[in-house]
Parts: structure tokens; C-alpha cells; sequence
């Protein structure tokens, strides 16, 4: 089975699962009671938390490997889920952001979780700004592993804000009390679907953006080749 | 601005979001895949044009 056809049939998974997620969201879960329908932007702003932090996950698991290997597929994957990362991260701040207002009455404030995840955003913009700036050297390659790797130490704090320190963000999926707070079990079986939507959307996006960066890795490899290829054929 | 209002504009800016970032890749691909033929191309003309030169220089030498 070839490359194009597994990254079809994984973008028709996808779709799939996504129509299935917003029949769940729009038509099948029941409107909270306290919220509203405003609350309904929670099926789709968790699943873009759990898809940021296993793309940043990832991103260091990637610069592991690559500081021990020196192989440049693991850099190409580090930086292909940086960037995914980025996205969904951007997602989740923005979603909250526009949740928030007409519940906490503001955009944003300096609560735990809103902000390690905006210190989590920040440190991935700088891996990519990093990235940028290095272009296709190896140290930029190097640095970035690094960067990756500390960066990621955000993951879990942002994960245990809510329990860590006093905090306006509902914890939802695991309360300060134990157990989870969706009260029906409609919302949470809209919950899975919509995680399970988004983990076919990450890996999607992911193997998309993977196999663009190995393209430029070749094309790079072709073109030194080919310089010096010319250079033998004019001597 | 009401909840309703709210809500749509969430899903619409992650929908945006996600098109747009799959286009963007959908382009970079298309491009890179054209320069990866181009440069192909060149390969093989150069491997041909070599090989042809060789041939030349052991007919002569011979």
C-alpha cells in the first residue's frame, strides 16, 4: 500500500470521524444546565489540548532520538509536530478565550492553567522561531532537539495546573475531588468521539506535514548531489 | 454578542484554522514534488550526457 493511499484512507477516517463528532456535539449531547450552549465549544477545545500536548510530547520524544541517532528523520518529525503542535495550541487559547467571555465575563486572565498554556504556546513559538532562523544546519537541528525537549516540561504542569493552584478553570476531567465532572453519560461518550476525531485529525495532519519535510530533506540531499555531479562533468 | 454567536464563531475559527493549515501543507507538497521531478530530470540528463561522453572516449580510444 503506498504513501498517498494511506494518507487518503487516514484524511476519509478522519472526515468520518469528524462528521460523527459534530452530529454528537450539535444534535446528541444534552445542553448544560449552568452553561448553556457555549458549553458545547468544550468537545472540541479539549480534544486540541490533548492534540497540542501529544504533539509537543512527541516533539521531545523526536530530539531524544535525534541527539542519540543523529538521523535526520527524527529532527524532520520533531519539527513536523512542533508545528502541529503550534496550531492546536493557538486553537486552545483562542477556543478558551471565546468560552470565557461569556462565562468568566472576560477573554483571558492570569489564572493557572490559562497561563502555562500560554507560557506552553510561547516556548513552542520560539522552538519554530529557532528553526527559522538556523535554517537546514545541523546545530539549528541540535538546538531545536534541546528546546523541544525543556519545552515539554510545560506539558504536565499545565496538565496538574487545576490541582496544583488555586484556579477559575474547570477541572473537568479529573476533579479536585476525584472522579470526572460530566454529568451525563451522553457527554461523555461526545467527549470520546470528538478525542478520537482529533487523535485521526493529529496523526493526519501529522503524517501530511512528515512527509512534506522528508521531500525537502531529499531535495536537499538531490541538489548537493547534483552540484557536484556538475562540477565532475565540467572538469 | 449572544452565546449562540459564541459558539459558531469557536467551531468557524477551528474549522479556518484546520483548512487553512491543511492548504497550506496541500501547496508546499505540490511545490516541493515539483521541484523534486525537475530536479530528477536534470539527474538523468546529466547521467545520460556523462555516459554518452564515456562511450565517445572509448571509441576513440580504441
Amino acid at each position: 500500500m503506498n504513501d498517498r493511499a494511506v494518507r487518503l484512507g487516514l484524511g476519509l477516517v478522519t472526515l468520518a470521524l469528524m462528521l460523527v463528532a459534530l452530529y454528537m456535539v450539535f444534535v446528541y449531547v444534552p445542553t448544560e444546565a449552568d452553561q448553556g450552549i457555549v458549553q458545547r465549544i468544550f468537545y472540541f477545545h479539549v480534544p486540541c489540548a490533548w492534540v497540542a500536548f501529544a504533539s509537543f510530547a512527541l516533539v521531545a520524544i523526536a530530539g531524544i532520538f535525534y541527539l542519540w541517532l543523529g538521523q535526520q528523520v527524527w529532527d524532520d518529525l520533531g519539527y513536523a509536530a512542533a508545528e502541529t503542535g503550534m496550531v492546536f495550541c493557538t486553537l486552545v487559547l483562542v477556543t478558551g478565550s471565546i468560552w470565557a467571555k461569556p462565562i468568566w465575563g472576560a477573554w483571558w486572565t492570569w489564572d493557572s492553567r490559562l497561563t502555562t498554556t500560554l507560557i506552553l504556546w510561547l516556548l513552542y513559538g520560539g522552538y519554530l522561531m529557532l528553526r527559522a532562523m538556523a535554517g537546514d544546519s545541523e546545530q539549528g537541528a541540535r538546538f531545536g532537539a534541546v528546546v523541544g525537549i525543556v519545552a515539554a516540561i510545560d506539558v504536565p504542569i499545565v496538565i496538574v495546573s487545576v490541582r496544583l493552584w488555586r484556579t477559575i478553570h474547570p477541572a473537568v476531567l479529573v476533579t479536585r475531588q476525584g472522579g470526572h465532572g460530566l454529568e451525563d453519560p451522553r457527554m461523555v461518550a461526545t467527549l470520546l468521539v470528538s478525542l478520537a476525531a482529533f487523535t485521526a485529525l493529529f496523526i493526519w495532519i501529522l503524517c501530511l506535514r512528515f512527509v512534506t519535510l522528508r521531500m525537502h530533506t531529499r531535495l536537499g540531499a538531490l541538489a548537493r548531489t547534483l552540484a557536484l555531479a556538475e562540477a565532475a562533468a565540467h572538469d | 454578542m449572544d452565546n449562540l454567536s459564541y459558539l459558531f464563531a469557536a467551531y468557524a475559527i477551528i474549522f479556518a484554522v484546520i483548512f487553512g493549515y491543511v492548504l497550506f501543507i496541500w501547496r508546499r507538497q505540490v511545490a516541493l514534488e515539483a521541484e523534486l521531478r525537475a530536479m530528477e530530470a536534470r539527474m538523468r540528463a546529466l547521467t545520460e550526457t556523462a555516459g554518452a561522453a564515456r562511450k565517445a572516449e572509448s571509441r576513440a580510444g580504441s
